[in-house]
Protein backbone atom coordinates (compact mmCIF):
# COMPACT_ATOMS: atom_id res chain seq x y z
CA UNK A 1 0.00 0.00 0.00
CA UNK A 2 2.84 2.26 0.90
CA UNK A 3 4.50 1.71 -2.46
CA UNK A 4 1.37 2.17 -4.45
CA UNK A 5 0.75 5.46 -2.70
CA UNK A 6 4.22 6.65 -3.51
CA UNK A 7 3.71 5.66 -7.11
CA UNK A 8 0.53 7.59 -7.24
CA UNK A 9 2.28 10.59 -5.78
CA UNK A 10 5.04 10.34 -8.33
CA UNK A 11 2.59 10.16 -11.19
CA UNK A 12 0.73 13.11 -9.79
CA UNK A 13 -2.57 11.34 -9.82
CA UNK A 14 -4.04 12.41 -6.53
CA UNK A 15 -7.74 11.83 -6.66
CA UNK A 16 -8.87 13.27 -3.40
CA UNK A 17 -7.75 15.03 -0.25
CA UNK A 18 -7.94 11.73 1.56
CA UNK A 19 -5.14 10.35 -0.54
CA UNK A 20 -3.08 13.42 0.23
CA UNK A 21 -3.65 13.09 3.96
CA UNK A 22 -2.77 9.42 3.81
CA UNK A 23 0.45 10.17 2.00
CA UNK A 24 1.36 12.65 4.68
CA UNK A 25 0.67 10.16 7.41
CA UNK A 26 2.80 7.51 5.71
CA UNK A 27 5.64 9.98 5.23
CA UNK A 28 5.53 10.86 8.92
CA UNK A 29 5.54 7.17 9.80
CA UNK A 30 8.62 6.69 7.63
CA UNK A 31 10.40 9.40 9.61
CA UNK A 32 9.92 7.69 12.95
CA UNK A 33 12.89 5.31 12.63
CA UNK A 34 15.08 8.33 11.96
CA UNK A 35 14.05 9.87 15.24
CA UNK A 36 14.87 6.80 17.30
CA UNK A 37 18.68 7.17 17.42
CA UNK A 38 18.27 10.83 18.32
CA UNK A 39 15.98 9.99 21.21
CA UNK A 40 18.34 7.26 22.37
CA UNK A 41 21.36 9.54 22.32
CA UNK A 42 19.45 12.17 24.23
CA UNK A 43 18.45 9.64 26.83
CA UNK A 44 22.08 8.56 27.09
CA UNK A 45 23.40 12.06 27.62
CA UNK A 46 20.84 12.82 30.28
CA UNK A 47 21.71 9.54 31.98
CA UNK A 48 25.37 10.54 31.95
CA UNK A 49 24.51 13.91 33.39
CA UNK A 50 22.59 12.26 36.18
CA UNK A 51 25.49 9.90 36.98
CA UNK A 52 28.23 12.47 37.37
CA UNK A 53 25.94 15.22 38.57
CA UNK A 54 28.28 17.99 37.57
CA UNK A 55 26.70 21.34 38.36
CA UNK A 56 28.99 23.12 35.93
CA UNK A 57 28.58 20.78 33.00
CA UNK A 58 28.67 23.56 30.44
CA UNK A 59 31.35 25.62 32.13
CA UNK A 60 34.47 24.28 30.48
CA UNK A 61 32.76 24.02 27.14
CA UNK A 62 32.05 27.76 27.40
CA UNK A 63 35.70 28.45 28.03
CA UNK A 64 36.60 26.56 24.90
CA UNK A 65 34.20 28.70 22.92
CA UNK A 66 36.16 31.82 23.63
CA UNK A 67 34.06 33.29 26.40
CA UNK A 68 35.24 36.55 27.81
CA UNK A 69 36.09 37.07 31.47
CA UNK A 70 37.58 39.77 33.65
CA UNK A 71 41.30 40.37 33.85
CA UNK A 72 43.60 43.11 35.04
CA UNK A 73 45.86 42.57 32.01
CA UNK A 74 45.28 45.21 29.36
CA UNK A 75 46.96 43.56 26.39
CA UNK A 76 44.71 42.91 23.36
CA UNK A 77 42.25 40.04 23.83
CA UNK A 78 43.69 39.29 27.29
CA UNK A 79 40.19 38.63 28.63
CA UNK A 80 39.71 35.63 26.32
CA UNK A 81 40.98 32.44 27.91
CA UNK A 82 41.02 30.21 24.84
CA UNK A 83 40.47 31.43 21.31
CA UNK A 84 39.48 28.94 18.68
CA UNK A 85 40.14 30.96 15.51
CA UNK A 86 43.88 30.51 15.64
CA UNK A 87 43.73 26.82 14.91
CA UNK A 88 41.58 27.30 11.79
CA UNK A 89 43.77 30.15 10.64
CA UNK A 90 46.89 28.07 11.09
CA UNK A 91 45.46 25.16 9.14
CA UNK A 92 44.07 27.22 6.27
CA UNK A 93 47.12 29.41 5.91
CA UNK A 94 49.76 26.70 6.17
CA UNK A 95 47.61 24.25 4.22
CA UNK A 96 45.39 25.09 1.25
CA UNK A 97 46.30 28.77 0.90
CA UNK A 98 50.05 28.15 0.78
CA UNK A 99 49.72 25.00 -1.34
CA UNK A 100 47.18 26.12 -3.94
CA UNK A 101 48.84 29.53 -4.06
CA UNK A 102 52.18 27.96 -4.88
CA UNK A 103 50.63 25.73 -7.52
CA UNK A 104 48.76 28.63 -9.11
CA UNK A 105 51.87 30.77 -9.51
CA UNK A 106 53.90 27.80 -10.72
CA UNK A 107 51.30 26.78 -13.30
CA UNK A 108 51.05 30.30 -14.70
CA UNK A 109 54.84 30.49 -15.05
CA UNK A 110 54.97 27.11 -16.78
CA UNK A 111 52.10 28.08 -19.10
CA UNK A 112 53.95 31.25 -20.09
CA UNK A 113 57.14 29.28 -20.76
CA UNK A 114 55.21 26.78 -22.89
CA UNK A 115 53.52 29.59 -24.78
CA UNK A 116 56.82 31.35 -25.44
CA UNK A 117 58.37 28.11 -26.65
CA UNK A 118 55.61 27.17 -29.07
CA UNK A 119 54.13 30.48 -30.14
CA UNK A 120 57.19 32.62 -29.68
CA UNK A 121 57.29 36.39 -29.48
CA UNK A 122 54.37 38.18 -31.11
CA UNK A 123 56.07 40.34 -33.72
CA UNK A 124 54.87 43.44 -35.52
CA UNK A 125 54.24 41.68 -38.82
CA UNK A 126 54.44 44.75 -41.01
CA UNK A 127 57.71 45.72 -39.35
CA UNK A 128 58.53 49.12 -37.88
CA UNK A 129 57.08 52.16 -39.60
CA UNK A 130 58.06 55.80 -39.31
CA UNK A 131 54.70 56.82 -37.90
CA UNK A 132 53.91 56.81 -34.17
CA UNK A 133 50.62 56.93 -32.27
CA UNK A 134 50.36 58.70 -28.92
CA UNK A 135 49.11 56.11 -26.39
CA UNK A 136 49.76 57.09 -22.79
CA UNK A 137 50.24 60.54 -21.29
CA UNK A 138 53.08 61.22 -18.91
CA UNK A 139 50.64 61.16 -15.99
CA UNK A 140 49.28 57.78 -17.04
CA UNK A 141 52.78 56.41 -17.25
CA UNK A 142 53.75 57.85 -13.87
CA UNK A 143 50.70 56.26 -12.26
CA UNK A 144 51.42 52.94 -13.99
CA UNK A 145 55.06 52.76 -12.94
CA UNK A 146 54.34 53.98 -9.44
CA UNK A 147 51.83 51.17 -9.05
CA UNK A 148 54.15 48.70 -10.74
CA UNK A 149 57.14 49.57 -8.56
CA UNK A 150 55.23 49.36 -5.30
CA UNK A 151 53.52 46.18 -6.51
CA UNK A 152 56.78 44.40 -7.31
CA UNK A 153 58.34 45.44 -3.99
CA UNK A 154 55.29 44.23 -2.09
CA UNK A 155 55.08 41.00 -4.06
CA UNK A 156 58.72 40.09 -3.44
CA UNK A 157 58.70 40.98 0.25
CA UNK A 158 55.30 39.36 0.75
CA UNK A 159 56.39 36.15 -0.95
CA UNK A 160 59.52 36.12 1.22
CA UNK A 161 57.40 36.30 4.36
CA UNK A 162 54.87 33.72 3.12
CA UNK A 163 57.13 31.16 1.44
CA UNK A 164 60.57 32.03 2.82
CA UNK A 165 60.36 29.49 5.63
CA UNK A 166 59.81 26.69 3.15
CA UNK A 167 62.00 27.95 0.32
CA UNK A 168 64.74 30.21 1.70
CA UNK A 169 65.53 28.77 5.14
CA UNK A 170 66.75 25.44 3.67
CA UNK A 171 69.06 27.42 1.37
CA UNK A 172 70.48 30.09 3.67
CA UNK A 173 69.68 29.04 7.22
CA UNK A 174 67.51 30.72 9.83
CA UNK A 175 69.83 33.55 10.84
CA UNK A 176 70.43 34.88 7.34
CA UNK A 177 66.78 34.45 6.42
CA UNK A 178 65.75 36.31 9.54
CA UNK A 179 67.62 39.39 8.25
CA UNK A 180 65.79 39.14 4.93
CA UNK A 181 62.46 38.55 6.63
CA UNK A 182 62.95 41.50 8.95
CA UNK A 183 63.77 43.79 6.02
CA UNK A 184 60.87 42.34 4.05
CA UNK A 185 58.45 42.97 6.86
CA UNK A 186 59.57 46.56 7.36
CA UNK A 187 59.57 47.37 3.65
CA UNK A 188 56.22 45.64 3.15
CA UNK A 189 54.66 47.59 6.02
CA UNK A 190 55.90 50.97 4.85
CA UNK A 191 55.39 50.53 1.09
CA UNK A 192 51.92 49.05 1.64
CA UNK A 193 50.18 52.38 2.28
CA UNK A 194 51.90 53.83 -0.82
CA UNK A 195 50.35 51.01 -2.83
CA UNK A 196 46.93 51.94 -1.46
CA UNK A 197 47.43 55.42 -2.93
CA UNK A 198 48.76 53.92 -6.15
CA UNK A 199 45.75 51.65 -6.64
CA UNK A 200 43.31 54.49 -6.11
CA UNK A 201 45.17 56.66 -8.63
CA UNK A 202 45.31 53.73 -11.05
CA UNK A 203 41.56 53.21 -10.93
CA UNK A 204 40.77 56.88 -11.43
CA UNK A 205 43.32 57.27 -14.22
CA UNK A 206 42.55 54.19 -16.28
CA UNK A 207 38.86 53.54 -15.74
CA UNK A 208 37.97 55.52 -18.86
CA UNK A 209 37.98 53.13 -21.80
CA UNK A 210 38.11 50.01 -19.66
CA UNK A 211 34.41 49.22 -19.64
CA UNK A 212 33.57 46.09 -21.55
CA UNK A 213 31.79 46.44 -24.90
CA UNK A 214 30.36 44.13 -27.50
CA UNK A 215 33.54 43.79 -29.54
CA UNK A 216 35.29 42.26 -26.55
CA UNK A 217 33.31 39.05 -26.88
CA UNK A 218 34.54 38.57 -30.43
CA UNK A 219 38.08 39.19 -29.29
CA UNK A 220 37.63 36.59 -26.57
CA UNK A 221 36.07 34.05 -28.93
CA UNK A 222 39.03 34.41 -31.24
CA UNK A 223 41.40 33.81 -28.32
CA UNK A 224 42.74 37.33 -28.53
CA UNK A 225 44.89 36.38 -31.49
CA UNK A 226 47.10 34.40 -29.13
CA UNK A 227 46.34 31.18 -30.96
CA UNK A 228 46.44 30.84 -34.70
CA UNK A 229 47.25 33.52 -37.21
CA UNK A 230 45.60 36.76 -38.15
CA UNK A 231 44.71 39.80 -36.09
CA UNK A 232 41.72 40.41 -33.92
CA UNK A 233 39.88 43.66 -33.97
CA UNK A 234 40.09 45.77 -30.80
CA UNK A 235 39.60 49.28 -29.52
CA UNK A 236 41.95 51.19 -27.25
CA UNK A 237 42.04 48.32 -24.77
CA UNK A 238 41.25 44.73 -25.71
CA UNK A 239 39.39 42.22 -23.56
CA UNK A 240 42.60 40.99 -21.92
CA UNK A 241 43.75 44.47 -20.99
CA UNK A 242 40.34 45.38 -19.60
CA UNK A 243 40.21 42.20 -17.55
CA UNK A 244 43.63 42.92 -16.13
CA UNK A 245 42.46 46.43 -15.25
CA UNK A 246 39.41 45.11 -13.39
CA UNK A 247 41.40 42.38 -11.70
CA UNK A 248 43.99 44.94 -10.58
CA UNK A 249 41.20 47.19 -9.36
CA UNK A 250 39.32 44.58 -7.37
CA UNK A 251 42.35 42.65 -6.11
CA UNK A 252 44.13 45.92 -5.44
CA UNK A 253 41.33 47.27 -3.27
CA UNK A 254 40.86 43.97 -1.42
CA UNK A 255 44.55 43.50 -0.82
CA UNK A 256 44.95 47.12 0.26
CA UNK A 257 42.02 47.02 2.66
CA UNK A 258 43.03 43.74 4.28
CA UNK A 259 46.63 44.93 4.41
CA UNK A 260 45.67 48.07 6.30
CA UNK A 261 43.92 45.95 8.94
CA UNK A 262 47.19 44.08 9.49
CA UNK A 263 49.49 47.07 9.16
CA UNK A 264 47.95 49.13 11.94
CA UNK A 265 47.60 46.96 15.05
CA UNK A 266 47.57 50.18 17.08
CA UNK A 267 43.80 50.41 16.65
CA UNK A 268 43.36 47.32 18.79
CA UNK A 269 41.49 45.18 16.24
CA UNK A 270 40.83 41.64 17.41
CA UNK A 271 42.82 38.55 16.54
CA UNK A 272 39.84 37.10 14.69
CA UNK A 273 39.69 40.09 12.37
CA UNK A 274 43.42 39.92 11.73
CA UNK A 275 43.28 36.17 11.02
CA UNK A 276 40.56 36.79 8.48
CA UNK A 277 42.39 39.77 7.00
CA UNK A 278 45.59 37.74 6.68
CA UNK A 279 43.84 34.96 4.78
CA UNK A 280 42.01 37.34 2.43
CA UNK A 281 45.26 39.23 1.93
CA UNK A 282 47.24 36.09 1.10
CA UNK A 283 44.63 34.60 -1.27
CA UNK A 284 44.10 37.85 -3.16
CA UNK A 285 47.80 38.65 -3.33
CA UNK A 286 48.68 35.24 -4.74
CA UNK A 287 46.01 35.54 -7.46
CA UNK A 288 47.16 39.09 -8.19
CA UNK A 289 50.79 38.03 -8.48
CA UNK A 290 49.96 35.04 -10.70
CA UNK A 291 47.96 37.30 -13.03
CA UNK A 292 50.72 39.90 -13.05
CA UNK A 293 53.10 37.32 -14.54
CA UNK A 294 50.88 37.29 -17.63
CA UNK A 295 50.71 41.08 -17.82
CA UNK A 296 54.45 41.54 -17.35
CA UNK A 297 55.18 38.86 -19.94
CA UNK A 298 52.94 40.25 -22.65
CA UNK A 299 54.07 43.80 -21.97
CA UNK A 300 57.76 42.98 -22.35
CA UNK A 301 59.04 39.76 -23.87
CA UNK A 302 55.72 38.46 -25.18
CA UNK A 303 54.86 41.19 -27.65
CA UNK A 304 57.17 43.27 -29.74
CA UNK A 305 56.43 47.00 -29.49
CA UNK A 306 54.14 46.80 -26.47
CA UNK A 307 56.60 48.17 -23.92
CA UNK A 308 56.95 51.40 -25.93
CA UNK A 309 53.45 52.41 -24.90
CA UNK A 310 54.28 52.59 -21.19
CA UNK A 311 57.90 53.68 -21.54
CA UNK A 312 57.81 56.20 -24.38
CA UNK A 313 54.12 56.96 -24.32
CA UNK A 314 53.69 56.29 -28.03
CA UNK A 315 53.64 53.20 -30.19
CA UNK A 316 54.48 52.21 -33.73
CA UNK A 317 51.60 52.80 -36.13
CA UNK A 318 51.89 49.25 -37.49
CA UNK A 319 51.70 47.84 -33.96
CA UNK A 320 48.56 49.91 -33.39
CA UNK A 321 46.99 48.76 -36.65
CA UNK A 322 47.68 45.11 -35.89
CA UNK A 323 46.58 45.02 -32.26
CA UNK A 324 44.17 47.92 -31.79
CA UNK A 325 42.76 48.62 -35.25
CA UNK A 326 39.62 50.48 -34.16
CA UNK A 327 41.60 52.63 -31.76
CA UNK A 328 44.14 53.35 -34.52
CA UNK A 329 41.41 54.56 -36.84
CA UNK A 330 39.98 56.97 -34.30
CA UNK A 331 43.45 58.24 -33.40
CA UNK A 332 44.18 58.72 -37.09
CA UNK A 333 41.01 60.78 -37.45
CA UNK A 334 41.95 62.92 -34.46
CA UNK A 335 45.37 63.56 -35.97
CA UNK A 336 47.23 61.69 -33.25
CA UNK A 337 49.32 59.66 -35.66
CA UNK A 338 52.53 61.56 -36.11
CA UNK A 339 55.85 61.15 -37.88
CA UNK A 340 58.53 59.63 -35.68
CA UNK A 341 60.70 62.77 -35.60
CA UNK A 342 57.87 64.83 -34.18
CA UNK A 343 57.14 62.67 -31.13
CA UNK A 344 60.55 61.28 -30.29
CA UNK A 345 62.04 64.74 -29.70
CA UNK A 346 60.54 65.47 -26.31
CA UNK A 347 58.58 62.43 -25.34
CA UNK A 348 61.42 59.94 -25.43
CA UNK A 349 63.25 62.14 -22.97
CA UNK A 350 60.34 62.07 -20.59
CA UNK A 351 59.82 58.39 -20.99
CA UNK A 352 63.47 57.53 -20.45
CA UNK A 353 63.70 59.75 -17.43
CA UNK A 354 60.71 58.03 -16.04
CA UNK A 355 62.08 54.61 -16.68
CA UNK A 356 65.11 55.15 -14.48
CA UNK A 357 63.08 56.09 -11.41
CA UNK B 1 62.74 12.80 30.43
CA UNK B 2 60.25 15.00 32.17
CA UNK B 3 57.55 16.68 30.12
CA UNK B 4 57.01 20.11 31.67
CA UNK B 5 53.43 21.33 31.96
CA UNK B 6 51.34 23.95 33.70
CA UNK B 7 48.12 23.07 35.48
CA UNK B 8 45.85 25.66 37.07
CA UNK B 9 43.50 24.17 39.65
CA UNK B 10 40.48 26.41 39.14
CA UNK B 11 38.93 25.25 42.43
CA UNK B 12 41.79 26.86 44.28
CA UNK B 13 42.65 30.00 42.36
CA UNK B 14 41.62 33.11 44.30
CA UNK B 15 42.72 35.61 41.63
CA UNK B 16 45.32 37.17 43.91
CA UNK B 17 47.59 37.79 40.89
CA UNK B 18 50.57 36.65 42.93
CA UNK B 19 51.76 34.57 39.97
CA UNK B 20 51.64 37.64 37.73
CA UNK B 21 53.76 39.59 40.18
CA UNK B 22 56.16 36.70 40.72
CA UNK B 23 56.62 36.36 36.96
CA UNK B 24 57.37 40.04 36.55
CA UNK B 25 59.83 39.75 39.39
CA UNK B 26 61.64 36.76 37.95
CA UNK B 27 61.81 38.08 34.40
CA UNK B 28 62.03 41.78 34.92
CA UNK B 29 64.37 43.01 32.20
CA UNK B 30 62.59 40.98 29.51
CA UNK B 31 59.11 42.12 30.48
CA UNK B 32 58.95 45.91 30.23
CA UNK B 33 55.81 47.95 30.74
CA UNK B 34 53.05 46.54 28.58
CA UNK B 35 54.24 42.96 28.67
CA UNK B 36 52.60 40.57 31.07
CA UNK B 37 53.59 36.98 30.50
CA UNK B 38 50.99 35.60 32.86
CA UNK B 39 47.48 36.84 33.55
CA UNK B 40 44.53 35.79 35.66
CA UNK B 41 41.10 35.66 34.00
CA UNK B 42 37.96 35.49 36.10
CA UNK B 43 34.90 33.97 34.47
CA UNK B 44 31.33 34.64 35.59
CA UNK B 45 32.63 37.34 37.87
CA UNK B 46 30.29 38.12 40.77
CA UNK B 47 27.93 35.31 39.84
CA UNK B 48 27.45 31.85 41.28
CA UNK B 49 30.07 29.57 39.79
CA UNK B 50 32.72 32.25 39.46
CA UNK B 51 36.11 30.79 38.56
CA UNK B 52 39.54 32.24 38.10
CA UNK B 53 42.31 30.77 36.03
CA UNK B 54 45.91 31.81 35.75
CA UNK B 55 47.12 31.49 32.18
CA UNK B 56 50.27 32.03 30.17
CA UNK B 57 52.07 29.95 27.57
CA UNK B 58 51.09 26.30 28.05
CA UNK B 59 54.10 24.99 26.09
CA UNK B 60 51.93 23.11 23.62
CA UNK B 61 52.81 19.75 22.20
CA UNK B 62 52.10 20.69 18.57
CA UNK B 63 52.64 24.39 19.15
CA UNK B 64 50.54 26.57 16.81
CA UNK B 65 52.89 29.54 17.32
CA UNK B 66 55.77 27.44 16.06
CA UNK B 67 53.78 26.26 13.05
CA UNK B 68 53.02 29.74 11.73
CA UNK B 69 56.22 31.63 12.55
CA UNK B 70 57.59 32.85 9.18
CA UNK B 71 61.20 32.68 10.42
CA UNK B 72 60.76 29.37 12.28
CA UNK B 73 62.35 30.77 15.41
CA UNK B 74 60.62 28.50 17.95
CA UNK B 75 62.15 25.36 19.37
CA UNK B 76 61.02 22.81 21.90
CA UNK B 77 63.50 21.80 24.60
CA UNK B 78 63.90 18.13 25.56
CA UNK B 79 61.71 18.99 28.57
CA UNK B 80 58.87 19.99 26.26
CA UNK B 81 59.30 23.72 26.90
CA UNK B 82 58.53 25.93 23.88
CA UNK B 83 61.12 28.70 23.55
CA UNK B 84 61.96 31.15 20.81
CA UNK B 85 64.91 33.08 19.46
CA UNK B 86 64.40 36.83 19.76
CA UNK B 87 67.32 37.57 17.47
CA UNK B 88 65.46 35.87 14.65
CA UNK B 89 61.95 37.11 15.54
CA UNK B 90 60.68 39.79 13.16
CA UNK B 91 57.73 40.84 15.29
CA UNK B 92 55.07 39.93 12.74
CA UNK B 93 52.47 38.97 15.33
CA UNK B 94 51.50 35.68 13.64
CA UNK B 95 52.25 33.65 16.78
CA UNK B 96 49.77 35.86 18.61
CA UNK B 97 47.09 35.18 15.98
CA UNK B 98 47.67 31.43 16.22
CA UNK B 99 48.16 30.89 19.96
CA UNK B 100 44.96 29.61 21.63
CA UNK B 101 45.98 31.07 25.00
CA UNK B 102 46.99 34.58 24.00
CA UNK B 103 50.50 34.01 25.33
CA UNK B 104 52.73 35.96 22.90
CA UNK B 105 53.18 39.59 23.93
CA UNK B 106 54.72 42.56 22.16
CA UNK B 107 56.51 45.55 23.67
CA UNK B 108 55.04 47.90 21.04
CA UNK B 109 51.74 48.24 19.25
CA UNK B 110 52.40 50.98 16.75
CA UNK B 111 51.40 51.97 13.23
CA UNK B 112 53.05 50.16 10.29
CA UNK B 113 53.03 46.90 12.21
CA UNK B 114 55.76 47.89 14.65
CA UNK B 115 55.47 45.44 17.50
CA UNK B 116 59.06 44.85 18.56
CA UNK B 117 60.34 41.38 19.42
CA UNK B 118 57.78 38.93 20.70
CA UNK B 119 58.02 37.93 24.36
CA UNK B 120 56.27 35.10 26.11
CA UNK B 121 56.52 32.83 29.11
CA UNK B 122 59.67 30.71 28.98
CA UNK B 123 58.68 28.39 31.85
CA UNK B 124 61.53 30.29 33.55
CA UNK B 125 63.88 28.45 31.22
CA UNK B 126 65.59 31.40 29.52
CA UNK B 127 66.34 31.26 25.82
CA UNK B 128 68.88 30.17 23.24
CA UNK B 129 71.71 32.21 24.79
CA UNK B 130 74.18 30.62 27.29
CA UNK B 131 72.39 29.46 30.45
CA UNK B 132 72.14 32.14 33.14
CA UNK B 133 74.36 34.56 31.25
CA UNK B 134 73.73 38.27 31.57
CA UNK B 135 72.53 38.46 27.94
CA UNK B 136 70.10 35.63 28.46
CA UNK B 137 68.68 37.26 31.57
CA UNK B 138 68.24 40.58 29.82
CA UNK B 139 66.58 39.15 26.72
CA UNK B 140 64.54 36.28 28.13
CA UNK B 141 64.47 36.63 31.91
CA UNK B 142 65.58 34.08 34.45
CA UNK B 143 66.60 30.52 33.73
CA UNK B 144 65.48 28.71 36.86
CA UNK B 145 65.11 25.41 35.06
CA UNK B 146 68.87 25.35 34.41
CA UNK B 147 69.32 25.76 38.20
CA UNK B 148 67.01 22.81 38.86
CA UNK B 149 64.14 25.04 40.01
CA UNK B 150 60.58 25.41 38.76
CA UNK B 151 58.87 28.57 37.39
CA UNK B 152 58.55 31.25 40.06
CA UNK B 153 54.82 31.81 39.45
CA UNK B 154 53.93 28.29 40.53
CA UNK B 155 56.47 28.24 43.34
CA UNK B 156 54.95 31.38 44.81
CA UNK B 157 51.28 30.51 44.34
CA UNK B 158 49.76 31.02 47.79
CA UNK B 159 47.01 28.42 47.41
CA UNK B 160 49.15 26.06 45.32
CA UNK B 161 46.51 26.38 42.63
CA UNK B 162 49.07 26.87 39.91
CA UNK B 163 51.16 23.75 39.45
CA UNK B 164 54.22 23.57 37.23
CA UNK B 165 56.57 20.72 36.57
CA UNK B 166 56.74 17.24 35.17
CA UNK B 167 53.31 16.51 33.73
CA UNK B 168 53.12 13.12 35.45
CA UNK B 169 54.00 14.48 38.88
CA UNK B 170 51.59 17.40 38.79
CA UNK B 171 48.74 15.32 37.44
CA UNK B 172 49.20 12.90 40.37
CA UNK B 173 49.04 15.78 42.85
CA UNK B 174 45.99 17.13 41.10
CA UNK B 175 44.21 13.77 40.95
CA UNK B 176 44.70 13.30 44.69
CA UNK B 177 42.99 16.64 45.26
CA UNK B 178 40.16 15.78 42.94
CA UNK B 179 39.53 12.49 44.73
CA UNK B 180 39.56 14.14 48.12
CA UNK B 181 37.24 16.91 47.00
CA UNK B 182 35.00 14.56 45.09
CA UNK B 183 34.99 16.87 42.08
CA UNK B 184 35.53 16.11 38.46
CA UNK B 185 39.00 16.73 37.03
CA UNK B 186 39.15 19.89 34.98
CA UNK B 187 42.65 19.98 33.62
CA UNK B 188 42.20 23.41 32.24
CA UNK B 189 43.59 23.91 28.74
CA UNK B 190 45.24 20.51 28.63
CA UNK B 191 43.14 19.15 25.80
CA UNK B 192 44.07 22.08 23.62
CA UNK B 193 47.71 22.30 24.63
CA UNK B 194 48.71 18.67 25.14
CA UNK B 195 45.89 16.94 23.19
CA UNK B 196 44.96 14.90 26.24
CA UNK B 197 42.97 15.59 29.38
CA UNK B 198 45.05 13.88 32.05
S1 LIG C 1 50.52 28.44 24.54
FE1 LIG C 1 50.71 29.73 22.71
S2 LIG C 1 52.79 30.52 22.78
FE2 LIG C 1 52.71 28.79 24.20
S3 LIG C 1 53.37 27.02 22.99
FE3 LIG C 1 51.13 27.09 22.87
S4 LIG C 1 50.74 28.27 21.01
FE4 LIG C 1 52.86 28.66 21.56
S1 LIG D 1 56.27 37.61 16.11
FE1 LIG D 1 58.29 36.66 16.05
S2 LIG D 1 58.06 34.69 17.09
FE2 LIG D 1 56.01 35.43 16.57
S3 LIG D 1 55.57 34.48 14.58
FE3 LIG D 1 56.42 36.50 14.15
S4 LIG D 1 58.61 36.14 13.90
FE4 LIG D 1 57.78 34.31 14.90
Amino acid sequence: MNESLLKQARAGKWRSWRALLLTGAVALALCVPLLIPLAVSQAQTSAQGAQTDNPRAGFWREVRHGDVGYTTADTPDADVLIQNGGQNWRQLRNGPIANYGGWLMGIVLVAIAVFLTFRGRIRVEAGPSDMRVIRFSLWQRIVHWFTATTFVILALTGLAIFYGRAVLIPIMGKDAFSVIAMASKQIHNFVGPLFVVAVLMLVVTFIVGNFYERGDIKWLLKGGGMVGKGHVSAGCYNFGEKSWFWLATIAGIVVAGSGLVLDFPNFGQSRELMQLAEMIHAITAVIFIAASFGHIYIGTVGMEGALDAMVKGHVDANWAKEHHDRWYESMDKQGNVKPIGEVEGHRVGQGAQHRTT
Amino acid sequence: MARMKFLCDAERCIACNGCVTACKNANEPATPWGIQRRRVVTLNEGEPGQKSISVSCMHCTDAPCKAVCPVDCFYTTPDGIVLHNKDQCIGCGYCFYACPFGAPQFPEREAFGSRGKMDKCTFCAGGPLPDNSKEEYEAYGSNRVAEGKLPLCAEMCATKSLLAGDGEVISKIYLKRVMKRGTRPDTWGWERAYMQAL
